[in-house]
Order: C-alpha cells, then structure tokens, then sequence
C-alpha cells in the first residue's frame, strides 16, 4: 500500500449561495485546489454530496462536474453516506492512491441547500435515517437528536446549559474564518437564551444549513513535488453502525465513531493524547459530546467537564472545531467533511492564521452520517 | 441616444384625489404567538383582520368613494379606467375593476381590470392610469392597490398578513393635490414568494425574500429614481416604502440616506400590518393627509415575482383644502377593535381553508 498526501486544497465560503448552481460551486472549491496543487491533470474525481437529487433534481454529480472543471473523459462520480459523504468521497480518493490504482485523485464535497424550502430540506435530512423503522414515527433529524441529547442529560445528570461551551467555542473560532458562515462570537447568554428548535435542543445547540463546495488533490507520496506543503494522510478509517437509535446498543455510546476512531488510531500508531486538534461533526451539540467520548478524548458523561475547564479552546488540550465547526463555519451536509479535512490541511501547513493552532503536527479529522451510522475518521500529519 | 430610465408623461399629471381604507378589526401579533409560538421578537405589533363580509372589492370600493370625494366634485363618468391591483381578488375570473367601476359611477364609458403582481399590483395600476392620463387618451383615471392577505395558519407570513388599500384618480395637473416628477420602475423574474392556482396560501422563500428580492428591487427603483432626477434624500420631506414588516422598510429607508421623521409618518406596518398590494398606497395616503404644500415625497412600491415602482411627487396648494373631504387614513388606523385568535379564525374563514 502506498503512503498517500494532500497536495491541494480549496474552498468556497460557506453561505447562502443564491447566485451560482451546484456545478459553479463544485468547480469553484475544485479549481482552487488543482491550482493550489500546481497539477495539470487528475486520475479520477469523487463527488461526496447528499441532496442534490432532492433539492438541484441533479444526479450523476460526478461526470457532471468533471466536465465542467475541463477534466472530461476521467473516472468520475458521486458517493453518498448522509453527511458523511464528504469525508466518504476523500476516503475513495484514499483507497484509490494508497492501493496503486490511481497517481492523482480529486476528491471535493459539495452541497446547496438554501434554495428549496425547509420543509424539502428537513424531510431530505431525514432520509439519513431508517426509512422503514424510523421515519413512519415522523421524527426529523433534530428530533432524532434530541432524543439523544435529553437521554444524555437524564442519565449523566448535565444540564442543557451544559452544552454551551460547544456552541461558544465553534463561533469564537470562526470569527477569524473568512469562509465561515458565522463570523461571529456567541455570548454564552445568547445560548442560554436561544429559542427551543425541539426540546432539548435550542438554534444555538444547531449547526446551520448552508450551500458551499470544498476540494483536496491526494496525490502518491513518492510522486509529491513539494512534500514542504504536503500533508500525509496517517489514517483513513471508516466504520458503520445500525441507521436506528433503538437498535443501537447503547444509544449514548457511538459505536461506530469508536470503531472509526479506533482503526484510525491504529492505522497511524498513535494516542487520543497524540492529536494536537480534532475537527469534530458538532452537527448538534449532543454529537460534539458524544463524538470526544467515544473517540477517546472524554470518558462517558464527561465531554461537557472537558468543555468547561478549556480543553477544547485553540490553546488547550485537544482544540476542536478550530475554523468554526458545524455550528459555525456551517454545515453543508455533503460538504462538510471536505471541510474538514481543508481546514485540518490549514492547520498542519500552518496556514490557519489567527485561529494557528501552535506547533500543530497531527491532526484529526471525523465525519459523521446520520445519526452515527457512518462514520470516516481521518489523521492527517504535516 | 441613451434614454433617461426615468418616465415622464408626455403632459403633466397629477393625484386629484385620493383614498384609504383599512378595516376595523386587529389581531395583536402576541395573540398569534399564544397560538404559534415563534422564535424572536414580533413583526409588528397588531395587524388589520377584514370583517366577515368584507374582501378586496368592498374595501376598493370604501377607498375610491373616499378618492372620489376629495376630487372636488369630478363627475365620476369623467374617469376613464378603473384599475384594481390585488392578490385576493374575490373571483378568479370576473373583474374587480368593473365592481368598483360601477360602485362610483364610472360606467359604463370607462376601462376596467385587475392587476396581479403580488404587492406590486396597485403601484403598477398607477403607473398605467398616469400613463393613460398623460398621453392625453383620458382626462381621469383611478388606481386601486388592495388586499386581504393570506397567510397559511403558523407560517411566518400569518404574522403580518393585513388587510387595507387605497385609491388614487389620475387627472390634470393644473387641479391636483400632488403632482408626479416622475417614476420608475425595476423588475426581474425573481421568485421570491408565489401562490399556485387552487391554493389558499402562498409560498415564500424564507431568507430569500431579503436580499435578492425585497432589497434589491426597492432599493434598485428607489436609488435610480433619485439618481436619475439628481436627488439625495435631503430634497424629500416624505418617504414611503412597501412595508411588509417593520424593519425592511427601516433598513431599506436608511439604506437611502432618509431618517425616521421623513418615513415615519408613511410606515404603517407595525399598526396594521402588511397590506400587500395596498401597502406603499395606504402609505402614501396618509403622508398626504399631512403634507405642506412643495413637499416633495418619494414613494416606492415592492412586488414578489419581482419589482418596485418609484415615484416622485411634489404636493400642491390645493391639498390641504381638499384633503378634509373624506375620512383620514389615521383615523381608520386609530380605529381599532381588538380580536383574539378564535374571531380572527372565523372571520378569514380558516375554519374551512387548506
């Protein structure tokens, strides 16, 4: 298996893209990277994206935007594991480079998701869970969510403010992101009194929807031309839980983020004591808290004590969210997981600016479908 | 040769008289939010809800006889078109216009039809009435912009969704009480907010109303109007905007350079809510109740689908002695008798709505 590296990155913000179709967006993130790559060509291009079919009535995203970046003719398409499509579509990229198939592959992540009304959105969300056994209950994604979050607090006995640290921290983070969608500080009192979405979760436990497009250029470590600029991928894992709460073990314990997590951790040689920074899937707050407990940087019921003494804020022990997370970079549901890995690639180049996180040389990124179903954790290393 | 954007009529025309009306009714925006409760702060305080026998042709009708009285005895057969701009006209198919028509005494030597552009309609029947005045093919014309707005029970639309309008007859400007500058107007295919065939409610794209649409239209008339006749906000008394809440008339008034005492007396918004096609025209009316002679007034209307006309007017002597000649617009805002949500219920008819 051949060490692989990213060698390019790019990325459109994070916004209310009303003026440019999917395709614009797409080859916007993915002619930024090509160009930040210094390549001509590309052995293939993977799409992540989860509701263009719902919301752009557009399918076949993969020699779509292949054409329309001027790389017609390549081995092209689309992957979709809910919002973990993004990550999922670099994880191809992965196997491709690492198992000699391929020299150079594109994998980019893009979602638009303002342009149809709540109701379409919110019911395409929803088909990240079990269409037979979970969606007949009429429950949404939040309210799938919530459940979780108010299982959370009854049986660790935490309060819903609790949870604020995670919302603070993701806004403080990207007031310096000019890509983000929210550059702007969340006073702790604005969570407090943020209005109730489905109890418990409040807007400000919620990461916002968004339209945006992100892109990485992998490329074989012993092709690499400037190894300066490169980042290694040290680990590439993906894990696969049930779609249902109820059918879960325990519905607090993310199975697959540990198994993820695990493998990846395994894969790279390395310690939850080793990551210098984890861009976590803070979808909700409650998945902030489950996803550092069971990668192994909280023990159970205890994420929302890790947020409180620090830990989580770019100079403490292990920094999350350190361009604005979900909460407040956005969530551009097949996007974000690209986003992820762009901004962890910011940090280990050194390119993080304000938000830099100091002497940052292993990074992790994990990227979460559903409500925990698929999960694609990655550690990447400068 | 470039064209000025800004139109003139061939000869000069003016508002002979004019009109509002808004019914008696108000649903606090708070009595909704008992029922639906909502995240953030209201609106607008309380919103006009029309009677149990009232819609858009009775309070046409309540607005032109009203316009028709301050014309200083203008012999209603003299006026030459009767047009009605409105999104809930009460017939699919069957004019509005020839209801009010007849209502005055227009008929039957006169046009009459109805407009729909959402709440862009009754500005646009102006500008066809000004235009019919000013190449001389009449010598009067009237313009109504009316509604009784929907809004699909715990939308966010239910919250502003009012119900009033006005009129306006178009003539000479020698007898006018407001005489036009002149106007334009700003239009894109921009879907911000539309209702099918069949439905009771509309839709609307959330967000998207803001920027791109409402903002961008208004601000685009308003700005290139001025532009246009070499204006800053400073040479207008008045100004009033297409209000389908509080606070984008606000920002947007701002955005021109105006201050709070030039729109204040136009923004109706947070007292009867949005009036739709009526809204910039019951505005207007009631700027012109209070106007001094060669105040100049800005108004600009605003229509999902999407467009704005703008208007420059510059008042006259005659106003303040004819403006006495029917009820004022404050007088139909002040007239209020609270419901709660039950009679707002059965009044819009909810009950039986899906």
């Amino acid at each position: 298996m051949r060490d692989v590296s990213i060698i390019g990155i790019g990325q459109t913000p994070v916004d209310e893209h009303w003026g440019k179709s999917l395709r614009h967006l797409a080859a916007d993130a993915v002619l930024a990277a090509i160009q930040d790559a210094a390549v001509e060509r590309a052995d293939a291009l993977y799409v992540g994206n989860m509701l263009s079919g719902v919301i752009a009535g557009q399918e076949h995203l993969g020699a779509l935007i292949a054409d329309f970046v001027g790389l017609r003719g390549i081995e092209a398409f689309k992957v979709e594991a809910a919002c973990a499509s993004g990550a999922a579509a670099v994880r191809l990229g992965y196997i491709a480079v690492a198992g000699g198939l391929a020299d150079v592959v594109i994998a980019a992540g893009v979602e638009k998701m303002t342009d149809e009304s709540n109701e379409v959105v919110t019911s395409g969300l929803a088909m990240a869970a079990d269409g037979d056994y979970e969606l007949p209950h009429g429950v949404s994604f939040v309210a799938i969510n919530a459940m979780l979050m108010r299982r959370y607090m009854h049986v660790y006995g935490v309060s819903h403010d609790d949870f604020a640290n995670f919302a603070v921290v993701a806004h403080q983070n990207a007031v310096n992101n000019p890509n983000a969608r929210f550059q702007s500080s969340l006073p702790t009192s604005r969570f407090l009194d943020a209005p109730m979405i489905c109890e418990p979760i409040s807007l400000m436990d919620s990461s916002p929807i968004a339209d945006g497009a992100a892109a990485v250029v992998l490329c074989a470590t012993e092709l690499v031309k400037d190894p300066a600029r490169a980042v290694r991928i040290r680990a590439s894992a993906v894990a696969t839980d049930c779609l249902s709460l109820h059918d879960r073990r325990d519905p607090l314990r993310l199975d697959a983020v540990e198994m993820s997590a695990q493998k990846a951790y395994m894969q790279a040689s390395v310690a939850p004591t080793d990551i210098d920074f984890f861009e976590y899937h803070d979808a909700f707050t409650i998945m902030a808290a489950l996803s550092l407990e069971a990668s192994g940087f909280a023990r159970p019921g205890r994420a929302t004590e890790l947020a409180r003494e620090g830990a989580i804020a770019l100079d403490g022990r292990i920094p999350v969210a350190t361009m604005g997370g979900l909460k407040a970079r956005g969530h551009p549901v097949g996007a974000t997981g690209v986003y992820q890995i762009v901004e962890a690639v910011q940090q280990l180049r050194g390119e993080a600016g304000a938000n830099q996180v100091a002497g940052a040389s292993l990074g992790m990124t994990q990227n979460i479908g559903g409500s925990g179903a698929t999960v694609v954790t990655h550690i990447l290393e400068a | 040769m470039v064209e000025s954007k800004a139109m003139k009529p061939s000869r000069e025309v003016g508002i002979i008289g004019y009109g509002a009306y808004v019914p008696r009714y108000r649903i606090a925006a708070e009595e909704i939010g008992r029922v639906w409760p909502a995240a953030g702060s209201t609106p607008v305080e309380e919103k006009s809800v029309p009677g149990l026998d009232e819609d858009s042709a009775t309070m046409a009708i309540e607005a032109a006889r009203n316009a028709l009285a301050r014309c200083g005895g203008l012999d209603p057969k003299l006026i030459r078109a009767v047009w009605v701009g409105s999104e809930s006209h009460p017939y699919a198919v069957k004019p509005t216009g020839t209801i009010v028509a007849e209502a005055i005494g227009a008929t039957p030597s006169t046009l009459g039809a109805d407009l729909e552009f959402a709440c862009k309609a009754g500005s646009e029947a102006m500008q066809m009435a000004i235009a019919l005045v000013g190449s001389g093919m009449a010598a009067y014309a009237m313009a109504a912009g009316v509604d009784t707005a929907q809004g699909r029970p715990g939308d966010a639309l239910e919250q502003t969704a009012g119900a009033g309008g006005a009129a306006y007859v178009f003539g000479p400007a020698g007898e006018s009480l407001a005489v036009l500058e002149a106007s334009y107007s700003y239009v894109t295919d921009t879907p911000d907010f539309w209702r099918r065939p069949y439905q009771h409610f509309p839709q609307h794209g959330s967000r998207f109303t803001g920027t791109p649409a409402y903002f961008r239209h208004l601000l685009g008339a308003g700005s290139g109007l001025m532009e246009e006749l070499g204006y800053s906000a400073a040479d207008f008394r008045h100004v009033v905007l297409h209000q389908p809440n509080t606070r984008f008339p606000t920002r947007a008034a701002r955005d021109l350079g105006f201050k709070p005492e030039q729109y204040r007396t136009g923004l109706l918004a947070p007292r009867i809510g949005n009036t739709y096609a009526g809204a910039m025209l019951v505005g207007l009316s009631a700027v012109l109740d209070v106007a001094e002679a060669d105040d100049r007034i800005l108004a600009v209307s605003y229509g999902s689908g999407a467009g704005s006309d703008a208007f420059v007017w510059k008042a006259t002597e005659q106003l303040s002695a004819r403006r006495d000649l029917a009820p004022k617009t404050e007088t139909y805002v002040a007239r209020r008798e609270p419901i709660d949500y039950g009679l707002y219920v059965r009044y819009r008819k909810k009950l039986y709505a899906h």
